[in-house]
């Protein structure tokens, strides 16, 4: 089942974040008005990036890198894939294995950085899809350094503040066994909000023991909540953010309604 | 005579009014009206105040089912619909992910309403394009301790299955109160 949308209703970070919380395999074509890319993942991380149509061959960036000219480049044949070119290339002695992958690395991380300057266009994600005859990144490289460094490129409070409208919250570390707080690189801000995430402390409070703007405080719980380092504390049946005029209605499972009534419930729907 | 409360509730066009009507053993009593806003327009009518369906126990017990309006301009009715609900379940397309962050703001609204238990049904499973039920967790932010169910809100079997989903929370929660 593909999944498709609108970079308008659902960002990149979110669509990174859903790869990679979802360890998903497959490639994620966008169509943006300025920027098209394809990206592929394999157990939600990312192995290959191309944009912009021809863009992303192995030729291509080899010119892009200097490492041949523009009219060598003209001689190898447009059909030769990027994989049987790098051996090429290496069995030939002009590129070392290790240069290759360093190039396509960095190549693979630019075009998905370059993404998250994107907010208008349409996705979709084709699962157990990916490229056959192009260059791709082993190891792959993970997901939750690429998504803090886009959001710290983000400048737009307003999407901000709907996506953590309230301060008030608390956070935790997320006990998902892969998360490794010491493999992100974190900036020297994010570390200092890292030191003072438990349950304790809200998120304003965080805030204000490092003298920063809610801008800021924001924008680095953001980065970390898309990139499944830190979660949320919703406090049980209370709303995140309680709607004017709301009335607390006391829970009537407790006192009202007794287990025999929804046991009574379930026997009449089964039987439906 | 005991009667129960559960609320359907969800986005505009989510399918809640269908969902009670698959279920319920009378004719929905529905209060549709013709959409007049053109952004509106994915469907002829729409719920303005509530949809109601029943589920005759026996004769001491009888759960209704309300669902509430779905269009934001309406949404003064969700509180009053919402005392002395059982549950909830929020229904979301799983075909539009443009309904998604209301989707988690009618959430959090109706978690400030009142402490009761709720899952979340990911209508329109058997669309092309439907996001899955993991996928939609992810995209609602929502833990992982919650139910998202798959739905298809047309068929009986798939609504039946929420709503039992929707009890075993309940009875779960009352364990819980009672430890």
């Amino acid at each position: 089942m593909a999944l498709k949308g609108n970079l308008h209703d659902f960002s990149i970070t979110q669509l990174l974040n859903l790869i990679h919380l979802a360890r998903k395999t497959g490639t994620l074509a966008i169509d943006g008005r300025n920027n098209a890319a394809r990206v592929a993942f394999k157990g939600g991380k990312l192995v290959h990036a191309t944009s912009g149509g021809a863009d992303g061959r192995l030729v291509n960036l080899l010119i892009k890198v200097g490492k041949i000219t523009p009219e060598q480049g003209k001689q190898i044949p447009a059909n030769k894939s990027d994989r049987d070119l790098s051996e090429m290339l290496v069995k030939a002695g002009l590129l070392t294995k290790q240069d290759l992958d360093i190039m396509v690395r960095a190549n693979v991380r630019e075009v998905v950085e370059r993404l998250f300057a994107l907010t208008d266009g349409v996705f979709r994600f084709e699962p157990n899809v990916l490229p056959d005859d192009q260059l791709i990144v082993d190891p792959p490289l993970s997901l939750d350094n690429i998504i803090m460094e886009g959001t710290r490129r983000l400048k737009e409070s307003e999407k901000l503040q709907d996506e953590l409208p309230n301060l008030d919250i608390t956070l935790h570390f997320t006990d998902r066994p892969d998360t490794r707080l010491r493999n992100v690189n974190l900036s020297v801000e994010e570390w200092r909000v890292v030191s003072y995430i438990n349950p304790k402390n809200t998120i304003r409070q965080i805030a204000q023991a490092n003298n920063m703007s809610e801008f800021q405080i924001r924008k680095i719980v953001y980065g970390m909540l898309q990139a499944g380092l830190v979660e949320l504390i919703r406090p049980a049946g209370g709303a995140l953010t309680p709607p004017p005029g709301a009335r607390p209605v006391p829970a009537p499972i407790s006192t009202e309604v007794k287990r025999s009534v929804v046991n009574r419930l379930i026997d009449r729907i089964k039987r439906i | 005579m005991q009667t129960v409360k559960m609320v359907v509730t969800g986005p505009f066009s989510a399918g809640k009014t269908e969902f009670i009507r698959t279920i319920s053993e009378i004719d929905v009593v529905s209060t549709e009206r013709k959409i007049s806003s053109d952004a509106e327009r994915v469907k002829e009518t729409t719920t303005v105040a509530m949809d109601f369906g029943r589920i005759t126990v026996d004769d001491d017990l009888v759960l209704y089912l309300f669902g509430t309006p779905g269009q934001k301009r309406f949404d003064f009715m969700w509180e009053i619909l919402s005392e002395g609900m059982l549950g909830f379940i929020v229904i979301v397309d799983s075909t539009r992910p443009e309904t998604f962050r209301e989707a988690r703001n009618i959430l959090d609204t109706f978690r400030g309403y009142a402490a009761t238990p709720y899952v979340i049904a990911a209508n329109k499973q058997d669309f092309e394009d439907a996001w899955t039920p993991d996928d939609l967790r992810i995209a609602l932010k929502v833990n992982r301790s919650l139910k998202v169910l798959p739905c298809v809100a047309t068929d009986k079997e798939a609504v039946k299955s929420v709503l039992l989903e929707l009890l075993y929370s309940i009875l779960e929660t009352m364990d819980l109160e009672a430890e």
